[in-house]
């Protein structure tokens, strides 16, 4: 179906009945019960999870098929986001010029980059677009202020022209007249569940970016830039020109980010330069080697991971963890609580961190790995030599 | 006719000449061997052919053009192919995917953006790279990640890899260093054969003189830097002078 494999197309089956089932899949607890903080499934969080999941998509097309670590593809985000605003600033409130012109401006923007950076592999490659990035925040943050509204981030003003706005159209970002906020909430008995409509747009624009990377890992091309990473000398020795290649990749998850900061900024018109900032670069890499770098569906898994993590582990603050182990003698409750402590609320990069060290230890390969270990467990343990299975299971 | 002319080929690394005032030309259709002993500058000559390094002085003509400044995959869309000492191949890609990349690199040229074409529908592509792993008996194990193989699958693979682009001269350096006895014999009849089923010109450089003499029309002995002689293997073997290359001057 589609021009792709079987096996393809069942997981982007699989994938598209997730994000269409998602406000129930990630709201599995009564509104008033005490889990409901491990719901996930309000307007903010389910765009974000989409979002960085289109980030970390495009991200792996140039890090997992090519093995080239960029460290400075927050820039291409926050590309996208001003993009998005400007057009919002110029045009109007409907989002389609903004997410437009956001993938051709980072596009551009990658293109120069990655000529410029793409002369050097390895670590040297990974300083020079840390380089460009932190160029790129400095540069929003202080020169650009013009364009960029510096510090206080870009943002929409009544005084704005916006040509082509009218006052039929809502006055917040929208789609032909859609607004992006528009969440319509459906109660059934203790349970809630919100359907957004930003949401849904944002998994839609997901579900094709993510059936056009599975065309680019199925593609001839896809496949040349596999070979960049196992081997450079041999395709340079068998005919292959592969500057051109790493360039194109570069520039395709480039734009792929440049989509995402326009969702960004079309879920919440406002633009600031910490997206460019370094730690977004590194929490994309952080994404992808989680879920599994080189796999289809490792990234977007990542990227749902880190962002629950920052989302909900967050929200535990004492008070909740009071609650949880009220049934516990006092000394035993406050003894346990200040162990718990340090890893929930504010400390949540602490249990991150300590999950991301035993992923990456124990399963190289991602989530995607742990899932297909598990899967062969089940399966009845056929313990083959696992480079020869890892290439044939269907969880890619 | 000299489908390979090198003249007055040198090369300097700071203090040391390793190449100086190289004459050779391999003529078309024939095994050409070149022979030497340690750092006689065989791979050095090998290098300057395959545009890794850039002789100092001197030029290397190919069919009439100029291999100098040329790189690597430029010359090798010209037909010329390169077998390593250690086989340089896609490790962690399959067999099969192996030599697909190559059957590519003949059909598209150095670059080609066809993001959204899918691989298992090039049919074409399918049937040169199956014929061709047929012929090197590597078809039952296509779907075999490259990097699991023995090390003389590896050799087989790497030597389709570089015919099923349908090079013109195929060069080779020390194809069988350390290989056992067994696996050097297998691919000496593997060399013979493929040269049997097809129009190649072969220059290799080989420290095995059990290979250099069953396989070779011609033999240039390299010795510091320079051609010493070049004859037919009949008349390398006796040669006083490459006796004295090999085993010094002591003997006299």
């Amino acid at each position: 179906m589609l021009g792709l494999e079987k096996k393809d197309t069942s997981l982007l089956i699989v994938v598209a009945i997730l994000t269409m089932c998602a406000p129930f899949i990630l709201n599995p607890f009564p509104t008033d019960s005490a889990m409901a903080q491990f719901n996930a499934g309000y307007p903010d969080l389910m765009q974000r999870f989409v979002i960085f999941g289109i980030f970390a998509i495009g991200f792996n097309i140039l890090f997992g098929l090519t093995g080239y670590l960029s460290f400075g593809h927050a820039a291409f985000l926050g590309i996208g986001s001003y993009s998005a605003v400007w057009m919002f600033k110029l045009l109007g409130y409907n989002i389609l010029p903004g997410i437009f012109l956001s993938v051709i401006t980072s596009g551009l923007f990658a293109l120069l980059i990655g000529y410029i950076s793409l002369r050097r592999s390895g670590i040297y490659f990974s300083i020079l677009t840390l380089a460009f990035a932190q160029m790129s925040f400095a540069l929003a943050y202080s020169v650009l202020t013009p364009l960029t509204n510096g510090e206080t981030g870009l943002q929409v003003y009544n005084s704005d022209p916006q040509y082509f706005h009218s006052d039929a159209m809502p006055n917040i970002p929208h789609l032909f007249g859609q607004e992006m906020q528009s969440t319509f909430k459906l109660s059934m008995g203790g349970w809630s569940f919100d359907f957004n409509t930003g949401y849904y747009i944002c998994a839609l624009i997901m579900l094709v970016m993510f059936y056009l990377a599975i065309r680019i890992f199925r593609s001839p091309f896809g496949l040349m830039l596999k070979a960049i990473k196992t081997n450079q000398t041999r395709l340079n020795y068998t005919g292959l020109n592969s500057r051109p290649y790493t360039l194109a990749a570069f520039v395709i998850s480039g734009m792929y980010a440049g989509l995402a900061g326009g969702l960004m900024a079309s879920m919440d018109p406002l633009a600031g330069a910490e997206r460019m900032q370094w730690t977004a670069s590194g929490e994309v890499v952080l994404m992808t080697i989680l879920g599994g770098a080189g796999t289809l569906i490792g990234p977007v898994l990542g990227a749902g991971f880190i962002k629950y993590f920052e989302n909900i582990f967050s929200k535990i603050n004492d008070t909740v963890l009071h609650q949880w182990f009220a049934f516990l003698p006092d000394g035993i409750e406050d003894f346990l609580i200040a162990i718990v402590h340090p890893f929930v609320g504010k400390g949540w990069h602490l249990t991150l961190g300590l999950m991301f060290m035993a992923i990456v230890i124990f399963l190289p390969g991602g989530l995607v790995e742990g899932g297909q270990k598990i899967a062969r467990k089940f399966r009845g343990g056929k313990a083959k030599d696992t480079t020869a299975t890892t290439d044939s299971t269907p969880a890619e | 006719m000299a489908i390979l002319e090198i003249k007055n080929v040198g090369k300097r690394f700071g203090g040391l000449q390793a190449l100086s005032d190289v004459n050779l030309s391999v003529a078309e259709n024939t095994v050409h061997a070149i022979i030497g002993p340690n750092g006689a500058g065989k791979s050095t000559l090998l290098n300057c052919l395959v545009g890794k390094l850039i002789p100092d002085t001197g030029s290397v003509t190919f069919q009439g053009q100029s291999l100098l400044g040329r790189k690597p995959y430029q010359i090798n869309q010209m037909g010329v192919s390169r077998v390593f000492q250690t086989p340089e191949i896609f490790a962690e890609l399959t067999v099969f995917e192996n030599v697909m990349i190559p059957c590519f690199a003949a059909r598209d040229g150095s670059f080609q953006l066809n993001a959204l074409a899918a691989v298992r529908g090039q049919g074409d592509i399918k049937d040169t790279a199956e014929a061709i792993l047929e012929d090197v008996k590597l078809l039952d194990k296509r779907h075999m990640t490259a990097s699991s193989m023995s090390r003389g699958d590896k050799r087989r693979l790497e030597m389709a890899m570089c015919l099923v682009q349908e090079p013109k001269l195929l060069l080779l350096d020390e194809p069988t260093a350390g290989m056992a006895r067994a696996d050097t014999n297998n691919t000496i009849d593997l060399l013979k054969e493929i040269k049997e089923k097809r129009d190649i010109t072969m220059a290799i450089i080989e420290h095995d003189m059990h290979v250099v003499f069953s396989m070779a029309e011609r033999i240039t002995v390299l010795a510091q830097g320079t051609p010493l002689v070049e004859d037919t293997p009949e008349n390398i073997k006796g040669h006083p002078k490459v006796r004295e290359a090999y085993l010094g001057e002591a003997q006299v």
